[in-house]
């Protein structure tokens, strides 16, 4: 099996588990196939030689942000199908803004050419552990702390959002 | 180390249209369904196709700037989730609902 069509499987496969995410009407079924989704991705990176990147998006968005999906569903009781028929004249304007938007894109990067001569890297270990982190730890030290500044920020955010406020007692 | 590269192979066009379609599934699905929960999944399913992207032309070039704007893109997705979902949760707690066709009360 070579190496395209281990990339056309993978395609495929991603294709048909996104689009079952939109798909499927039970949201638990829904957030499964995302996840389905994610670890493909993944294959799909460590295809591109980015391992550790690969390994970061399963941990943090199939194990973190998929698992708060998935408790947020079921502590709200979400987990019965009770969404309502949207009107077909919705189904059909959103399968057409979708389609054209698709059509657009698609046609305009098909024939964009990126570097006419460039062969691609020979090298391709920049996927690396070491090499990301001391790219991060010099270079992109700035933007890194700041991120740590936005997390605090969600974090109280999430706190002082959920946090139910007292009871007024008259 | 150096490691086989798949742009041998697979041309990087591949890549723009495979994230093309993923980014375009997460629109349809903003556009098409009504639970609050699955908009922000569709969400997440948006910004990952762009993360495709990134580290496709990341190993396309050899650079590892676009594999750490991923990194940035993941913190950013994870704090944009855990908010989205506790605004959630208070709107759960008023309105007895996730549908999105029901959150008309900002419209004036």
């Amino acid at each position: 099996m070579s190496i395209y069509n281990v990339f056309m499987l993978l395609a495929g496969l991603t294709i048909g588990s996104a689009s079952m995410v939109v798909i499927s009407k039970h949201p638990v079924r829904s957030i499964l196939y995302l996840i389905v989704t994610f670890f493909l991705i993944s294959a799909n990176y460590v295809l591109m030689n980015a391992q550790f990147l690969a390994i970061v998006n399963i941990i943090v968005y199939a194990g973190a942000i998929m698992v708060l999906f998935l408790f947020v569903l079921m502590m709200l009781n979400l987990s019965k199908d009770n969404e309502p028929k949207s009107p077909i004249i919705m189904t059909a304007a959103a399968c057409i803004a979708g389609g054209s938007l698709l059509t657009v894109l698609v046609a305009s990067l098909r024939d964009a050419v990126v570097c006419k001569s460039f062969v691609p890297a020979v090298n391709d270990d920049q996927g690396l552990v070491g090499i990301l982190g001391k790219e991060l730890f010099t270079t992109y030290l700035l933007p890194f702390e700041i991120t740590s500044v936005l997390f605090i920020s969600a974090i109280v955010g999430a706190v002082v959002l959920t946090k139910r406020e007292k009871q007024i007692i008259d | 180390m150096v490691l086989a590269s798949i742009f041998e192979t697979v041309s990087i066009q591949h890549y723009i249209v495979l994230s093309t379609v993923l980014f375009v599934i997460g629109v349809m699905g903003v556009l098409l369904r009504k639970n609050a929960i699955i908009l922000l999944m569709c969400i997440e399913l948006m910004l990952n196709a762009v993360n495709l992207l990134l580290v496709a032309f990341s190993s396309y070039f050899g650079e590892s700037d676009g594999q750490l704007f991923v990194f940035f893109i993941m913190v950013v997705a994870a704090a944009e989730a855990t908010v989205g979902l506790s605004i959630l949760v208070l709107i759960y707690r008023n309105t007895r609902s996730v549908d999105v066709g029901i959150f008309n009360k900002l419209k004036g």
